[in-house]
């Protein structure tokens, strides 16, 4: 099943989304990554965006100005586990509704999921032209000390996506399993792929 | 020329690399997996049409420099380096990514102290410069790791360091990988090795027949991890895996990985005496 979700987004919406369900989002998006988590939560500078029923996106794009205004070339999204240390937080204190990123995200993140009604979304990694291509528009940009890759960036985006949904509001993780599998297997793998063809 | 020659390696992927995604994206069955692809492919297109760097991650820039010993540009190819580089950083081909690690402050423009990375090598016998370009993202670069292990471990021991490095630090790293691995008496000859082995054209096996059978056997394994494409399960986890190595010390035998995600952009700059140029990474380039 795909749609598309508008932004903001009301709790109801968000509950129907199921791990597995493909969506693509209109509506305000705006970066955060690591620096920006880190300042909000561990430095304690007021978030200077509102993000009640809006998306993050783990991302630093490629951003020009041209002709005094600013034109995202590619943004794809980010290692999001490296935002594991702060998501729960982030999500209970800003009230943000979806988060999109790449690789999946532990359990203290679907559990915030959970408890606040929230989702967690893969954009296939590495697409930045793809992302670049359904940004309307650049917003603005707030914390740009931070760096161009780190600065909050507010877009405006028509059908972002493909977006798997990959953490639901029910705190299912979709990744969990194919990461368990995976080291669970090294030792079989290395028993049957490797040992007895080495000798 | 060399700042187009960074350009084209963040616009477009190399003929090997897309080839090996063309046969990749053949054998899956699952319906995220397909997806996934074909955006791949659809950004790659949108990438060439727009002329746009086809992952916003254009990494830090690692130039590994052959420098025949009858070329006598050597300097001024090293000066150009630096210069292209800052000029596809304001052009919009590069993401400014050099970050002082004391102060966390984003230099700009991709120089820095140690930025732009190059390796230089001297080529006897020879009059031409090879310049080859791995562009190495964050995402990417973040599962690499080197260890000593003790000689008692051998091969079997490099494949479960590697394996163990693939399954823990994989599926965010923005499978197919190519797995690159260096052998040898420390860490770093192991490392620098491991990142060499990614620059090699997909497809081709180390000469020692015991080394490409431990690559070979090794992606087989990998795939057996069942990551696949962006960690939503699937077949290839690996495109390939590429070992590199050189002798070790008798009481040591260091192995480190590098992986690539499946946009692996790297590029093989040949520059002659007369300072012509051949693109040997992507067919039927000519860098306007």
């Amino acid at each position: 099943m795909s749609r598309v979700v508008n932004l903001p987004v009301t709790d109801d919406v968000v509950s129907e989304l199921k791990v597995g369900d493909v969506i693509y989002v209109s509506g305000v998006v705006v970066t955060a990554r690591d620096a920006a988590h880190r300042r909000f939560l561990v430095e304690g500078v007021p978030l200077p965006v509102d993000l009640r029923g809006l998306a993050i996106l783990h991302a630093g794009p490629i951003m020009v100005r041209f002709g005094g205004k600013w034109v995202c070339r590619s943004v794809g999204p980010t290692t999001s586990m490296r935002m594991e240390y702060y998501e729960s937080e982030f999500i209970e204190r800003t009230g943000v509704k979806i988060i999109i990123g790449k690789g999946g995200m532990g359990s203290r993140t679907a559990e915030a999921c959970r408890k606040f009604k929230a989702v967690y979304v893969i954009f296939p990694g590495g697409c930045g032209a793809l992302g670049a291509f359904a940004v309307e528009e650049v917003l603005g940009v707030e914390w740009l000390d931070l760096g161009i890759p780190e600065a909050l960036w507010l877009l405006r985006v028509k059908e972002f996506g493909p977006l798997i949904v990959a953490i639901d509001s029910q705190g299912n993780n979709l990744t969990d399993e194919v990461t368990n599998t995976a080291r669970s297997r090294v030792a079989t793998q290395l028993q049957s792929k490797i040992r007895q063809y080495l000798l | 020329m060399i700042s187009r020659f960074i350009s084209l390696v963040v616009v477009r992927l190399p003929d090997d690399v897309l080839s090996a995604l063309a046969s990749a994206s053949k054998i899956e069955s699952s319906p995220h997996v397909k997806l996934v692809y074909e955006a791949m492919f659809r950004n790659l297109e949108i990438a060439a049409k727009r002329n746009v760097p086809l992952c916003q991650d254009t990494g830090v820039l690692e130039f590994f420099v052959g420098l025949g010993e009858g070329f006598t540009y050597a300097g001024d190819l090293l000066k150009a380096i630096r210069e292209a580089v800052v000029r596809a950083t304001n052009d919009g081909f590069l993401r400014p990514n050099v970050v002082d690690p004391v102060t966390s402050r984003n230099t700009g423009d991709n120089t820095g102290l140690g930025h732009p990375w190059v390796e230089i090598e001297m080529l006897p016998g020879v009059n031409h410069a090879d310049l080859r370009l791995y562009i190495a993202g964050g995402g990417s670069s973040r599962p690499g790791s080197a260890r000593v292990l003790d000689p008692a471990l051998g091969l079997e021991g490099v494949a479960e360091f590697v394996l163990n490095v693939v399954a823990e630090y994989g599926p965010p790293a923005c499978p197919p990988l190519v797995v690159g691995v260096g052998l040898g008496p420390t860490v770093e000859i192991a490392a620098l090795l491991s990142k060499k082995a990614l620059l090699r054209t997909l497809g081709s096996r180390n000469p020692n027949p015991k080394i490409a059978l431990l690559e070979e056997r090794l992606a087989e394994a990998i795939n057996g991890l069942g990551i696949g494409p962006q960690g939503l399960g699937g077949r290839t986890t690996a495109l390939a895996v590429h070992v590199e190595y050189a002798g070790r010390h008798p009481a040591t035998l260091a192995v480190g990985v590098s992986t690539a995600c499946w946009a692996l952009r790297k590029g093989w700059l040949r520059v002659f005496p007369d300072l012509s140029y051949q693109v040997l990474t992507h067919g039927g380039v000519v860098l306007e």
